[in-house]
């Protein structure tokens, strides 16, 4: 991508790194009407895409009843409040769809420690 | 008068403060000089030449570098005119022109060359539907079908549309939305697409809507 359109891109806001299999918290603005609050999202991250203002990452996470809900967030959103790392795992892919096909124990990971 | 020329640098997406997306192409536009204003009494019509792309002197016959020494401008690259509309304020010949001349939220045209196709066939080029990939039809599934009917009148229509060259044609997108303007490195973004490769020459001017509906 070209110098001139990053010179145009959002600044990077101070999110920490993040990585496939992390467990996050994403808090996002969620504007209804004329109030503002703010919504929890829970779960692992599967994808992390790069590229400037389109950068994304997919977030999974098993809602009620073991349904899994995956939703995708914009990296350099002003809807993204905060992003919270809970824990990190250990996992040997870039993109871990594999966890769509997992259930129960094992959708679990191995934690990362250093 | 408003109006610039520009090369386009490619596209990207920007969010306002609530935080919803809008997918915008980023156009280097000028800084533009006006090398000659056209008036009616010399020259029957009103309109501006602008000149973009500072270039190397040797790269420009004589003539061309005479009619810029008129008004002591550098050798510029690129010539063109853009009509003036009654009420449309003129400039004087020499003034540079930058996207200071923009505002955000204005309606542009931007005219630009679309990407060249080579020889393209009837799906491409006239959105035909393709025929059946089976029951038979091996090596059929891209041609055009019947082009015409039979002995009477036995030839085909002129206007038959059929395969040719496609692209590298001028297209211009209306009523763009002006989002960005970045004086200090010369950048304008624009809402949506914008015909042509990155680096391709485009010309942006106020939307014709606009003009016709006297705003």
């Amino acid at each position: 991508m070209s110098n001139l359109v990053q010179a145009l891109e959002a600044p990077a806001p101070e999110h920490p790194q993040l990585r496939p299999g992390d467990t996050v918290k994403v808090h996002v603005r969620i504007v209804e009407g004329n109030r503002e609050r703010i919504q929890i999202f829970q779960g692992v991250v599967i994808r992390l895409r790069s590229g400037g203002n389109d950068a994304n990452f997919t977030v999974r996470r098993i809602a009620s009843h073991g349904i899994g809900v995956e939703r995708t967030f914009l990296l350099r959103s002003p809807r993204v409040e905060k992003i919270e790392v809970m824990r990190s795992a250990k996992v040997r892919r870039a993109q871990l769809y594999y966890m769509r096909g997992r259930t129960g124990k094992a959708a679990r990971l191995k934690e990362k420690r250093d | 008068m408003k109006g610039i020329i520009g090369k386009k640098v490619g596209m990207t997406q920007i969010f306002d403060a609530q935080g919803t997306v809008t997918p915008v192409t980023v156009i280097q536009a000028g800084p533009c000089y006006v090398t000659q204003v056209r008036t009616a009494e010399n020259d029957g019509y009103t309109a501006v030449q602008l000149g973009y792309e500072e270039t190397k002197a040797q790269r420009l016959t004589r003539g061309q570098l005479g009619h810029l020494k008129r008004n002591n401008l550098p050798a510029l690259r690129y010539l063109r005119e853009f009509r003036l509309r009654k009420g449309d304020a003129s400039v004087q010949e020499g003034t540079k022109i930058t996207v200071s001349a923009f505002a955000i939220g204005d309606r542009v045209d931007v005219v630009g060359t679309s990407k060249g196709r080579g020889f393209a066939g009837t799906v491409k080029r006239h959105h035909f539907n393709r025929q059946p990939k089976t029951h038979g039809a091996s090596d059929r599934t891209r041609a055009p079908g019947s082009i015409g009917q039979t002995s009477q009148p036995g030839r085909v229509f002129k206007g038959m549309r059929m395969g040719g060259r496609m692209g590298n044609d001028r297209v211009t997108a209306q009523n763009l939305e002006v989002m960005v303007i970045d004086e200090e490195r010369n950048l304008l973004a624009v809402k949506g697409s914008v015909p042509g490769a990155k680096g391709g020459l485009v010309v942006i001017k106020p939307a014709s809507s606009t003009i016709k509906a006297g705003r």
